[in-house]
């Protein structure tokens, strides 16, 4: 007879309305490690987007995620030509904002050349960006659609394609445009100050230059030894894929890695408390029970079978409640919610380790109790 | 049946918590014994030691000295001479409450069940063990209701039937009329009686109700820990 179970069936409604706000809490709990990983993901997202081997960046900066780059446009031919690389492409990094829709649309937009590294990888729906000018390829987060229209600075762009998960480390949706049509955005003014600049008798002047050329090497040839020969000419520096991602992690959203980290530890740890004191509780409310139980002859293991028993199926419960919360709530979240089956299993193994201290806590107190208590009152 | 065989026998038991100051003697130098078929009734003023010696006599409580020896097995003398006492209790001792102290999660049938299970009987040998009781015992028909749902004089017979279920040879009962009226409390005293004679059992109980006093073979008084009459 398991008397775990009868007991759970007898209080089913408080057991299971026990389990949904344990359930409730590992919701919060799993969010936190998916906003964590989410974080990390979506600031590594645009570094591995182009497949890069090598990024070369204006010598003394930390790449252009990390702080302002700005190489000559000719630097791509330079890259392109040194032994080992197999293609380079330039591109251009800039924050703007948009109106769509009647609401302003804070985009991240990435300037690429059609034919050379720097590219969304794949689309989703559409095509990729056919033409030189005026079409752009967005992330879904952005809410446009293919066929679309949007305004970016004096121009007007086609919306051709879609792709998923090309964000900033900020979480702005990224949009793909040429890196000509980039460079005119960063540099051309709207018409209404250019009349005002060109009555002054300003003359524009298109700067040539680019955040990053990345390039993508020759199987069997040496990474290091490119970022080294590069690193030779003084106005470039070269970072590896493995350094640029070490960087973004490192140092762009290092404070608000660390911030969701330290929240995340409290979170767990209240979350185990938490956990401890409804089961220590559960044990309390039947010590009178236990008693009776000690007096009629049930034997050690039956009375700590009943205790542990019903916290793993509460800690197990619990965990099954809150996964399926969040998988089903983590596409609403305005950034990305991203969920290892590793991170999720960790979680499992920590509810699991608590559950059982916590039945020991009860185990303990239960082992004490006098079965003569369950004599007279 | 004077003449049934000795399961209680209690040789110069002592109890007493406390030291120096402080000490209380529970027990002074009891002698009891009780055989099988024999109903008796533990009497006396509160804190005159009853309980204590119910408990002693239950494997509950260590004398501080004595002998104690039940169904014919020394259990104590100056220590326990058994390591697994609740074995002792589930196979040789029925306990019968005040407050029939049913398991709330369990069914009637299951209260008595579990007592089955426990000492490792079969289901089905079990389960027809468990109706035969509840039948007997005129409560067959509430096996599937849980105890919140019983009234007294049923969750009491269920309490009887579960002290009986392993057919253990003493039973301990405590203030097991308290709760009824007079009418339902000669009944449970005679229903006693007669499981008692047929299973062979003695029963032992702590009682301060003056109208089931006519239901015992003898009545034990105890005054400041002693044995003031038998």
């Amino acid at each position: 007879m398991n008397l775990a179970l009868k007991d759970i069936r007898h209080g089913l409604f408080r057991f299971v309305l026990t389990c949904f706000g344990l359930g409730l809490l590992m919701t919060v709990v799993l969010s936190m490690i998916g906003i964590y990983n989410g974080l990390v993901a979506d600031a590594l997202a645009v570094v591995k987007a182009p497949a890069a081997d090598v990024w070369v960046v204006e010598s003394g900066t930390q790449g252009p995620f990390a702080e302002a780059s700005n190489i000559p446009l000719t630097t791509r031919d330079a890259v392109a030509r040194m032994p080992g690389v197999a293609e380079a492409g330039a591109i251009n990094f800039q924050n703007i904002e948009a109106a769509h829709a009647g609401a302003s649309l804070r985009l991240y937009v990435i300037g690429y050349e059609p034919g050379h590294p720097g590219g969304p990888q794949r689309i989703a729906e559409g095509r990729g960006i056919g033409t030189s000018h005026f079409e752009l390829v967005a992330d879904r987060k952005t809410g446009l659609l293919t066929g679309e229209t949007i305004r970016l600075g004096r121009n007007r762009f086609t919306v051709v394609g879609l792709v998923e998960g090309a964000m900033n480390a900020g979480g702005d949706p990224a949009v793909y445009i040429t890196l000509s049509d980039a460079m005119a955005l960063q540099t051309e003014l709207d018409p209404a100050a250019q009349r005002v600049q060109a009555a002054r008798g300003a003359v524009s002047v298109k700067s040539a230059s680019v955040a990053a050329v990345i390039a993508r090497v020759a199987p069997g040839a040496d990474v290091e030894l490119l970022t080294a020969t590069v690193r030779q000419w003084k106005h470039l520096a070269a970072l590896t894929q493995a350094e640029q991602e070490d960087i973004l992690v490192s140092s762009v959203v290092d404070l608000a890695r660390r911030q969701i980290g330290l929240f995340l530890g409290i979170l767990l740890s209240v979350s185990a408390v938490v956990i401890a004191l409804i089961i220590y509780t559960m044990t309390m409310e039947k010590l009178k029970q236990i008693a009776t139980l000690k007096l009629i002859g049930a034997p050690d293991r039956t009375i700590i079978g009943l205790i542990v028993q019903q916290a793993l199926i509460l800690g197990a419960s619990g965990w099954g409640i809150g996964l399926v919360l969040i998988l089903t709530v983590k596409d609403y979240f305005p950034r990305r919610v991203v969920l290892e089956p590793f991170n999720v299993m960790v979680l499992a193994g920590i509810i699991f380790a608590v559950c059982i201290a916590a039945s020991g806590l009860g185990v303990r107190a239960a082992m004490k109790v006098d079965p003569a208590t369950a004599l007279g009152s | 049946m004077a003449d049934g065989e000795i399961l209680i026998d209690v040789k110069g038991v002592a109890k007493h918590f406390g030291e120096g100051e402080t000490r209380v003697d529970a027990l002074r130098d009891v002698d009891l014994q009780v055989r099988a078929g024999e109903v008796i009734a533990l009497l006396g003023p509160s804190g005159s030691g009853k309980t204590t010696l119910l408990n002693v006599i239950g494997c509950i409580l260590a004398p501080s000295a004595g002998k104690v020896t039940l169904d014919g097995e020394t259990v104590f003398e100056g220590q326990w001479l058994r390591r697994d006492l609740r074995r002792l209790r589930l196979d040789k001792i029925g306990f019968i409450f005040q407050t029939h102290n049913l398991l709330p999660f369990l069914t009637a049938e299951e209260n008595v069940a579990v007592v089955l299970d426990l000492a490792g009987w079969s289901v089905e040998k079990g389960r027809a063990r468990v109706r035969e009781l509840l039948d007997y015992l005129e409560v067959g028909r509430r096996a599937a209701a849980k105890p919140a749902l019983l009234s007294g004089g049923e969750a009491q017979r269920v309490a009887i039937a579960r002290a009986l279920a392993n057919r253990p040879r003493i039973i301990l009962a405590d203030e097991p009329t308290a709760a009824l009226d007079g009418k339902r409390a000669g009944l449970v005293m005679d229903l006693l009686r007669k499981l008692a004679v047929e299973q062979e059992a003695c029963i032992v109980t702590v009682t301060h109700d003056e109208k089931i006093f006519d239901r015992f073979d003898r009545l034990i008084h105890l005054r400041d820990g002693r044995l003031a009459d038998a």
